[in-house]
């Protein structure tokens, strides 16, 4: 199959390669390309293509805080390719070498060249109880009601309704809340009410560190 | 920032000064080659390390860990003494013409009013001719801010600050003259700054000396300019607008005090300026409370403040909630997608802390040294009593919402795929786990009704996940009365008729009239400036402004100082504009333009005297200015004044007070930590992806070529790192890209750690935090990560 192909395909089919360059060489990898007349364009003999028949999700990169736009590429519930979003202002296509990764923590390539769920995802809610020195798979349902026990006992334990003033404050400064700047604004809108409701004082967070 | 990330194509000068962006922020080096290979852009580089970012940089200069101000200060001594600063700028939009309480001084490294350890700030206020602020627009009164500002650094010339700060005197005169360079109305100087600048005992105070040295040469609320801050996550941004920090709620509202706010009516008398644009808090917060407890929250209740949790004045930050949980009195612990036993400082005691909890609930993609410390190398897991939930979550591209990026860009993530096995979403886990809750309290408990009365009803019928957009709206805001999403922050209400749980995110979910999406969804690359202000593109908080403070892009009568990088302009009659003005430019009520003259002299709305501080003469707890000190634990005497290091820097007690004193030949050498670009933070996520993991692989401590040699070290050998509180193992890097610092004639070695390992994952190796202090800006309490004192041996 011959065709011609388009800027933003040309960056899809170079990958890696090309963010490498593009980010340490600055402006100079894109705008040379864009001046190359439309007619002398390099054609290519591209074979099957892989994300032919991917679904294509525009996402924001979960790493460092430039806000890089990608693009997945899915097949079914698995992530089979990531590259830089083109049209994203942030970074135009290019993408860094931790980015272009970003699809590891969904799928990896096993031992047969398939791809596969890595397999260092946690995929069970895992239970550790006292003294024991190994996890246990539980259910959503037990979990939720045992940390709404939890939650209860010691809050109810170590309730502040008033302080020696005689002042609302409403507080128990024995549960604390860390995280996260990894999550998105909404749920981190959700976990900051959440806490403040149970009166959880000791919230923090990356942004301290 | 300021600024952003798009905008850099407009800077002349780049001055880059704590951070790595090419390993960090890799696509700064690509915003900012393009204003290198398009306007011939200049690049410094302040760093200890001769970094990858260096190694692009025209002039590279050496600066030990931790001396910052003195570089900074060298800098602005020698705009002052050289007259390149930007006069008109200086005179009209900071407060450099404003008197200061003949009281105030400073004294061998003191601030006046320094008592029992702490200070009082009065003496720091300004002069008062009744309600206004006395000043002197000839900038001659030795009162004025300016001639102490002149004065104070003084004392920084070329001579000392190289002594201090190890660059070569050539250098560093360099370096002034290239970034001074840009104290002309039609140059544009960025200063970037990452953590190297804010992980320090005085990092506030860093901070403030990078935004003063931008006001001095009138590089801040201009195209091109600005003072950057590199965020090191997705969204830590964002994080920080939600208030997951104990002394913010939403939207930098400040948490509630007992002792100072017991009813809302002291939160509001004391919290809200006369003047300023956080006049308005009331309208800010009163919607807030209305949008967390809907219609339980009335007027005649104080619209249920009394259900916000009030603090007591104390440290709660992460430092001092690890020093809690030490000794026992943290009995839970919510873990959310966070791993503090590998990225908090002194982690051998962190995750030593972690085994008085009677129950954590760890919420992460991956089993993190956090989740897992009950296994950790040395622990005896049948010693240690504390229950561990682990919660299996969604990676970002498993779940849909929004992130922040460092240009304020609150940007739309959609789900590709679902997150394998039984993992959910963090905003499904959240609401799942506070439903659980509430249904506990319904059979009663402690002062339930907080719990109870939250609005808490984002179930989306025939739908697992929760409702977002009916999240997302609530924190955008909304008209009580009939729901409609609201546009601006500017329509908020203090009486209980508008509800927005953060008010700088108004706009946010608004529909965009023209696209027909909410803002944050929006995708135009549309930019007609050309100045790549995109503002199609998402929403930038706040207003969809993308370059805050612009109206000190034109000068007092509204004429663009450099109409090339046009912001707004007033053109006689009207304002035309590029981006959305950050000023009063037309009235709400009859659509009449104001003036220039009216914002000229308010140009930085959030301040209450309404322009940019030289001088702080509030909200620094060490100082109205910052002073040169050394580090914690610091090779070397302070060469500025008898005062060693900052005077109020918070330390800690128990396991977490070791400190290596002054010049302690046990720890000789400086350690410093650092990131590279195959990892993410403590690594929860990149150790765990084979491709990364393959990349860099294990730990690795940077030594110079010559201390190898004296060390009997090659590159690869194994050596031991030690502080006073511990020891790590790992390979020595022997490269020169670290030099000795030579410091008033001795000569200081470096080590460089990067701090991404832990034991869990595929590439596992030593945490450099295991040696890292706990010490604390006074202001903020971040840890000093950036320079303490360690030993290297061969192992």
């Amino acid at each position: 199959m011959k065709q011609k192909i388009s800027r933003r395909d040309f960056l899809k089919f170079l990958g890696l390669g090309t963010a490498g360059t593009a980010l340490l060489e600055g402006a100079t990898a894109i705008p040379a390309f864009a001046s190359t007349a439309e007619d002398k364009l390099p054609t290519f003999d591209l074979g099957p293509l892989k994300i032919k028949k991917a679904k294509e999700t525009a996402s924001v990169c979960a790493f460092c805080g430039c806000g890089c736009g990608l693009i997945v590429y899915s097949e079914g519930d698995r992530v089979i390719h990531i590259e830089g979003d083109p049209d994203n202002p942030n970074n135009e296509g290019s993408m860094c070498s931790k980015g272009i990764a970003l699809g590891d923590a969904n799928t990896i390539v096993d031992k047969n060249r398939k791809r596969v769920v890595n397999n260092r995802r946690i995929m069970d809610v895992l239970y550790r109880a006292p003294g024991s020195n190994k996890w246990e798979k539980k259910d959503w349902d037990w979990a939720l009601a045992e940390i709404a026990k939890r939650v209860k006992k010691t809050r109810d334990e170590t309730f502040e309704e008033k302080d020696e003033k005689g002042v609302t404050v409403n507080r128990t400064q024995a549960i604390c809340h860390i995280g996260s700047a990894s999550c998105d604004n909404e749920e981190n809108y959700l976990f900051q009410k959440m806490q403040r409701a149970m009166g959880v004082i000791n919230i923090d967070h990356h942004a301290r560190l | 920032m300021t600024n952003s990330f798009t905008d850099y194509k407009n800077g002349d000068v780049f001055l880059v000064i704590g951070a790595n962006p090419a390993e960090n922020h890799p696509q700064v080096m690509r915003h900012m080659g393009i204003a290198m290979a398009t306007r011939g852009a200049k690049l410094i580089v302040a760093d200890p390390r001769f970094t990858k970012t260096a190694a692009k940089a025209d002039i590279y200069a050496t600066l030990r860990p931790g001396t910052d101000i003195a570089f900074l200060y060298g800098i602005m001594n020698y705009a002052i003494q050289n007259g390149l600063y930007f006069y008109d700028y200086v005179l009209n939009y900071t407060n450099a013409s404003f008197l200061v309480n003949p009281e105030y001084g400073f004294s061998d490294g003191l601030f006046t009013g320094f008592a029992d350890g702490k200070y009082d700030t009065k003496t720091w206020a300004y002069q008062m001719n009744g309600d206004a602020i006395a000043k002197d627009p000839t900038l001659q009164d030795p009162r004025c801010v300016f001639q102490i500002l002149k004065k104070h650094v003084s004392r920084y010339d070329i001579k000392t600050v190289c002594k201090i700060t190890g660059t070569p005197e050539d250098v560093f005169k360099k370096v002034c003259d290239l970034y001074c360079s840009t104290g002309k109305p039609d140059k544009a100087g960025n200063l970037i700054y990452a953590m190297g600048i804010t992980q320090s005992s005085h990092g506030s105070q860093n901070v403030r000396a990078t935004a003063m040295l931008q006001l001095l040469l009138g590089n801040i609320g201009i195209a091109g300019g600005g003072v950057n801050a590199q965020r090191g996550e997705s969204n830590v941004q964002g994080s920080t607008d939600q208030g997951i920090l104990y002394h913010y709620l939403t939207g930098y509202l400040g948490s509630v005090n007992a002792t100072l706010h017991p009813t809302l009516k002291d939160y509001l008398d004391k919290e809200t300026p006369k003047t300023s644009f956080w006049s308005n808090k009331p309208k800010f917060l009163i919607s807030m409370l209305k949008a967390w407890y809907g219609a339980k929250a009335t007027k005649e209740n104080d619209f249920c403040f009394d259900y916000v949790p009030k603090h007591d004045g104390k440290d709660h930050s992460h430092q001092a909630i690890f020093q809690q949980m030490s000794e026992g009195k943290i009995k839970g612990y919510f873990a959310w997608g966070q791993n503090p036993a590998v990225g908090g400082p002194n982690s051998t005691v962190a995750r030593k802390a972690l085994e008085n909890l009677d129950w954590m609930v760890a919420v992460d993609l991956f089993e993190t040294e956090t989740a897992s410390f009950w296994k950790a190398p040395g622990v005896n897991p049948a010693n240690i009593k504390t229950e561990v939930f682990l919660l299996p979550t969604a990676f970002s591209y498993e779940k849909e919402g929004t992130v922040a990026n460092s240009s304020r860009w609150i940007q739309w993530r959609w789900k590709a795929v679902e997150p394998p096995g039984k993992a959910k979403s963090d905003l499904w886990i959240a609401y799942e786990i506070f439903k659980a809750v509430r249904k506990e309290y319904q059979a009663g408990g402690k002062f339930p009704a907080p719990i109870l009365d939250m609005v808490w009803d984002y179930d989306l019928p025939g739908h697992d996940e929760p409702d977002i957009m009916k999240i997302a709206k609530e924190m955008n805001g909304y008209t009580v009365a009939d729901g409609a999403t609201l546009d601006a922050f500017s329509k908020l209400k203090d009486d209980g008729s508008t509800a927005c749980g953060v008010w700088i995110y108004a706009g946010y979910m608004f529909e965009d009239p023209v696209l027909k999406v909410p803002a944050s969804q929006r995708r135009s690359r549309e930019d007609k400036s050309g100045l790549g202000l995109f503002p199609k593109w998402s929403f930038a908080w706040p207003a969809n402004r993308r370059i805050v403070y612009n109206r000190c892009s034109a000068d007092p009568s509204g004429k663009p100082w450099d109409p090339k990088r046009m912001l707004v302009s007033w053109d006689g009659a009207q304002w035309v504009n590029n981006d959305v003005p950050d000023f009063g430019f037309k009235d709400a009520t009859t659509g009449a333009f104001i003036t220039p003259d009216k914002s000229a002299v308010n140009c930085y709305i959030m301040t209450t005297e309404g322009v940019g501080r030289l001088f702080a003469p509030t909200g620094c707890k060490d100082g109205p200015l910052p002073e040169h000190y050394e580090p914690v634990e610091s090779p070397v005497n302070n060469l500025m004044s008898k005062q060693q290091n900052n005077p109020v820097a918070v330390k800690y007690k128990g396991d977490f007070a070791k400190l290596a004193p002054t010049a302690s030949p046990d720890f000789p050498y400086i350690g410093t930590t650092h990131r590279l670009v195959e990892h993410y933070q403590s690594g929860a996520v990149t150790r765990s992806c084979p491709n990364l993991a393959e990349l860099q692989p294990e730990m690795f401590a940077s030594i110079s070529p010559g201390l190898a040699k004296k060390l009997g070290v090659k590159p690869g050998d194994m050596v031991a790192v030690s502080s006073i509180r511990g020891e790590i193992k790992c390979r020595a890097n022997v490269l020169p890209i670290i030099k000795p610092f030579k410091i008033d004639g001795k000569e200081i070695e470096l080590i460089g750690l990067p701090w991404h390992y832990g034991f869990s994952g595929i590439a596992t190796g030593a945490t450099a935090n295991d040696i890292t202090p706990s010490v604390g800006d006074p202001n903020v309490m971040i840890p000093e990560s950036k320079a303490f004192l360690c030993n290297v041996k061969k192992a």
